[in-house]
């Protein structure tokens, strides 16, 4: 047997992975302990958010599967940031579960060329020269192949804590894929460890809804897929509780039974994610912490408590729910846990996801140390399409940090590496303005079309929104007015006599579409959508123009990339302290090397310099 | 793309000194010196005048359009007389337009690297600049500990870095229940205050000081003791050029002087004695005012009486004894200096000496006059995002973008601080993550 590529991994990461290599054209094989778990949703049922629905679109614009999957399991649609500008806006949904799971494993199968084999991999075999070459299952059998995808996520050494009790596992009743780590440690593979929890699972028809404040999805239903024409899933509500001061009293009563503060933990936890424990030890002054309420399912009784992750013992965990408001008499399903894991430092890795000095592997998701669907799935896309490129010979697919969130994220990890479990947050984006979700698309699939990992109704779709957008921006651009005339409509304009056109006018934070369509009636022969998303283009256009020169500059720097192995002891001229950074953090390109607090141009010239000057005594 | 700025060539004072200007405004912003491009390399006789009219110097022009210049980028070159106040004075006028600054040590050097325009070998020049910066970034290291700055702005960093983490948790944490709604509002009151006390500061600067303005030594003493005769002394000495003009006011006569490339200004004052008319004592009450202000003190004297004690403690004086061939019993003294206008070398010596003493002065405000108008920049910028920040009532993405870039600004001075920072400031004062 013999594949391209070989994904190892069924979760979001692996999906997204799987899909992209298969339909770049590379023989695919998805590798999982069982097809069962492919798309399952292994914390919070939930997709999107402020930075992460971001991704979603990302992916979405790539043509990956998580957008449309969501469209298809969303049952609490809301997009958050509604009242602030677009740029900022992140579309949500809770999913049920089930029909998650359920379309992601359909779209899984209809995906043409991918196989998937079930089982347990425990190796990875490698050529004399070290590339990767094969994969070795626990039945014994070895699968040949050229590439391989590790998305493992937590599976590595992972260990569950409740309270005093400790065991190893990946997910709850899942085996930790223990010789495969064994296999990166031979590797030499620089590992982190890092901690995630999850609150217990309570049984829906044991919680008093009847006092409980609920939340409702929005009254238009946005979906993450342009593909996507309207939600047809039903929208439910959440319950709103809160922590009390007999819950914090309890909490501090045993926090030294807590897995987390015990000692017994030694991973670090994310800090916008922190255990009930952790908030009251941090934040115990507040009188309240909220609790969200969200059923994981249309037909599923399982709640899932967002607020409240913990490491508590059960009996604890038990004694807790009596003291929050509508979940006296909950029962619990599952009790909350904390995991320990280990994760790959994401510097071992280049843009493309490749590790490093071993051709043929690529890692995506919670291994290189992220959290999340949406970082995860992004990444899959990202170490699918290089390492169906690399298999194919093709030029590795680098993304910039100046064009997308998928950009930003490998920059920050592999420049970076991670110091908590990492997640997107909008303000990790210094052009925000410009990457937006409304044009993840324009973005993005270009590339998609271009390299063909873009299906052909997809490339149809994009071509015809694009040619409506073109077109009315054409004629709103052409469409001119005097200030005079403007007055005449009721649009106050500076009396300057300068003659504005449509576009212009769009830009003002005063005028909205309404107030151009009563000048030019005829510009409704254009559909809502095209002109809300120029209304967009044109409100950010003055910040566009001022940050190109920027982008460009940075573009520039992220091309220059600096090749493993030089030398930046020899380089002449520059300052120990320089050097010393330079060593530690190892840029990969000049973009990364100019973020290095203290260097200057001078200094950026000197490593360029070094750089064609290895290459010239080595070619 | 900012539009760079620099001095180019050698260390001032010399005979020509070449200001380079590069970027998309090269050609546009000299006009602030009342100057234009002509045609493509070649040049061009014209005159720079200060944002006031007044003539700083008269210089050629050069433009090179892009892409065939030394950096590849639009250039213009000014080549001016090399003293320090005329370069002082047209880097001012550049500098205060929008959109140009300072160049940073090897900055035009990497815009030529980058647009393909110098080779290897002469990058490894570079070196060389790179030892010069590591020299002036310890300077400005010791400037900022020295003045009480690095606290202030590193307070107003911190200001910046809690406004930014404020509006972030309003952007990326809208739906937590620990970050109320209203959170970013708060912040625009304690930004108004930050923009006063920025504003404040910089108008306390005195961008390039005593080089622009000029190094001012006042003669001192009594009556017919020989001053006026030294200042035509000092005055008609090839080693020191009058460039003008008679005094300014009926009492003081003031010369302006070239000395080692500093512009001097030396006055001579009405001669101090007790025993004066109502008329004389005002002359004398000006000489004394004259003295306060002096930056140094040529306290002139016939006999060996040293008295001056109506001068400023903190004064430097430097004691010349005049007339010093009338005498025959000179007491050799290391602290005086023998004088007499009739014999020139006793003349040079002293010119020599005034030489040693003005450098050394200046030179210090030197460092410190470069690093401050890099401040002014700086700071200028940073007032004018902020300013933006806080007028704007547009979307909090764009106040916040804004504030990105005022804080970068002031990150140049201080350190940057990054998107881990401002994190980091959320979670320690929400707690996030419901």
């Amino acid at each position: 047997m013999h594949y391209d590529v070989i994904v190892i991994g069924g979760g979001h990461a692996g999906c997204e992975a799987a899909r992209a290599s298969a339909a770049l054209g590379a023989k695919t094989a998805l590798a999982t302990h069982s097809f069962d778990t492919v798309g399952v949703m292994s914390c919070n049922p939930a997709i999107g958010g402020l930075g992460k629905g971001h991704l979603v679109r990302e992916i979405d614009a790539l043509d990956g599967l998580m957008a449309r999957v969501a469209d298809r399991s969303g049952i609490q649609f809301r997009m958050l940031n509604r009242k602030k500008g677009p740029a900022v806006r992140g579309p949500r949904t809770q999913s049920d579960r089930k029909l998650y799971r359920e379309a992601m494993q359909a779209e899984i199968r209809a995906v043409e060329g991918l196989s998937i084999l079930e089982g347990e991999v425990i190796d990875l075999s490698q050529d004399s020269s070290g590339a990767i070459n094969g994969i070795k299952l626990a039945d014994g059998t070895h699968v040949s192949c050229g590439a391989v995808v590790l998305t493992t996520g937590t599976f590595l050494r992972g260990l569950i804590h409740i309270g005093d009790k400790r065991f190893p596992a990946g997910r709850m009743g899942e085996k930790a894929s223990t010789l495969l780590a064994y296999r990166l440690t031979k590797l030499n593979v620089p590992l982190g460890r890092l901690k995630t929890g999850t609150p217990p699972r309570l049984d829906g028809r044991t919680i008093d809804w009847k006092i409980l404040d609920l939340q409702s999805a929005d009254e238009e239903l946005v979906p993450f897929s342009s593909m996507t024409d309207e939600i047809r899933v039903p929208q439910i509500d959440c319950g709103i509780t809160r922590t009390t001061q007999k819950t914090h009293d309890l909490i501090r009563e045993n926090l030294n039974r807590s897995a987390m503060y015990s000692g017994n933990i030694s991973g670090t936890g994310p800090r916008y994610c922190p255990s009930v424990e952790d908030k009251i030890v941090k934040f115990g002054d507040r009188d309240g912490h909220q609790i969200f309420l969200e059923p994981e399912g249309l037909d599923d009784h399982t709640v899932y408590p967002n607020g409240i992750s913990t490491s508590l013992p059960e009996d604890v965990q038990w004694a807790m729910m009596k003291t929050i408001p509508g979940l006296e008499n909950a029962q619990i399903l599952q009790p909350g846990y904390a995991i320990e894991y280990d994760h790959v430092d994401p510097k071992a890795l280049d843009q493309s996801l490749n590790l490093v000095g071993t051709l043929g592997l690529y890692l995506a998701g919670q291994i290189n140390g992220t959290t999340g669907y949406e970082e995860a799935g992004a990444q899959g896309l990202v170490a699918g399409i290089n390492a169906a490129h690399f298999v194919g010979q093709k030029a590795p697919v680098h993304f910039s940090r100046t064009s997308s969130y998928i950009g930003v994220m490998i920059d920050d990890l592999t420049s970076r590496g991670v110091s908590e479990p990492y997640r997107m947050f909008t303000s990790r984006a210094e052009y925000r303005l410009s990457l937006r979700v409304d044009n993840a698309d324009m973005r993005l699939s270009p590339l998609a079309v271009e390299i063909g990992l873009a299906s052909s109704e997809r490339a149809a779709h994009f071509e015809d929104v694009k040619t409506r957008l073109d077109d009315a921006r054409v004629a709103l651009k052409s469409k001119t007015l005097t200030p005079q005339e403007a007055g005449k409509h009721d649009i106050a304009l500076n009396m300057d006599g300068v003659r504005r056109s449509g576009y212009d006018l769009l830009s003002y934070a005063t005028i909205e579409l309404p107030d151009l369509l009563r000048v030019w009636p005829e510009l409704e022969q254009f559909d809502g959508d095209t002109l809300d998303r120029l209304a967009i283009e044109a409100h950010y256009a003055v910040y566009m123009d001022r940050q190109k020169a920027d982008i460009e500059s940075v573009r520039r720097d992220e091309n220059l990339l600096i090749p493993a192995g030089i030398e930046f002891n020899t380089i002449a001229g520059l300052s120990n302290e320089l050097r010393n950074k330079l060593n530690d953090r190892q840029p990969k390109s000049i973009a990364e090397a100019q973020r290095i607090e203290g260097m200057t141009p001078a200094g950026i010239a000197l490593i360029i310099a070094q750089i064609r000057k290895q290459q010239k005594s080595a070619a | 793309m900012d539009t760079i700025v620099a001095l180019s060539s050698g260390s001032l004072p010399s005979g020509v000194a070449i200001i380079r200007i590069s970027g998309p405004k090269a050609a546009t912003v000299i006009s602030a010196l009342g100057a234009r491009i002509t045609q493509p390399r070649q040049t061009s006789l014209q005159i720079f005048r200060d944002n006031d009219g007044s003539v700083i110097d008269e210089g050629l022009v050069l433009w090179f359009p892009a892409p065939h210049s030394f950096t590849g980028e639009d250039v213009v070159e000014l080549q001016t007389h090399g003293s320090r106040a005329v370069v002082a004075g047209i880097l001012d006028v550049l500098l205060s337009i929008d959109g140009v600054r300072h160049a940073e040590a090897g900055e035009f050097a990497r815009r030529a690297f980058a647009n393909g325009k110098i080779d290897l070998t002469e990058a490894e020049g570079l070196a060389d600049l790179i030892d010069a910066e590591t020299t002036a970034q310890r300077k400005v290291a010791q400037y900022l500990a020295s003045g009480g700055l690095k606290d202030l702005y590193n307070d107003w960093q911190d200001q910046l870095l809690n406004a930014r983490a404020m509006i972030e948790a309003d952007i990326d944490f809208a739906d937590e229940d620990d970050v109320p709604g209203s959170v970013a509002d708060q912040v625009w009151n304690d930004m108004a205050k930050l923009y006063h006390s920025i504003s404040a500061h910089l108008e306390g600067y005195d961008r390039s000081e005593r080089i622009r303005d000029g190094f001012k030594i006042s003669l001192i003493g009594k009556p017919n003791v020989g001053k006026s005769s030294l200042l035509n002394a000092l005055a008609g000495s090839d080693r020191a050029i009058v460039s003008s003009e008679a005094g300014t006011t009926r009492d003081i006569v003031e010369v302006r002087l070239d000395i080692a490339g500093y512009l001097v200004l030396l006055s001579d004052t009405a001669g101090i004695r007790e025993q004066a008319g109502s008329v004389e004592a005002e002359g004398i009450r000006r000489s004394i005012a004259s003295a306060q202000e002096a930056d140094l003190i040529l306290f002139l004297s016939d006999e060996d009486e040293w008295h001056h004690d109506f001068i400023n403690a903190n004064s430097k004086v430097l004691n010349i004894r005049s007339k010093a061939d009338l005498s025959s019993n000179i007491k050799p003294d290391e602290d005086t200096i023998f004088v007499s206008v009739n014999d020139a070398a006793s003349v040079t010596s002293l010119l020599e000496k005034l030489s040693a003493i003005i450098s050394i002065e200046l030179d210090q405000s030197r460092i410190g006059s470069a690093i401050k108008s890099r401040y002014i920049d700086h700071l200028s910028q940073c007032l004018k995002d902020l300013n933006k920040s806080i007028e704007s009532v547009d979307a909090l993405e764009l106040r916040a973008e804004h504030l990105r870039s005022a804080a970068y600004s002031l990150g140049r001075i201080t350190g940057q601080f990054d998107t881990e920072d401002v994190l980091g400031r959320i979670f320690s004062s929400f707690c996030i993550g419901k």
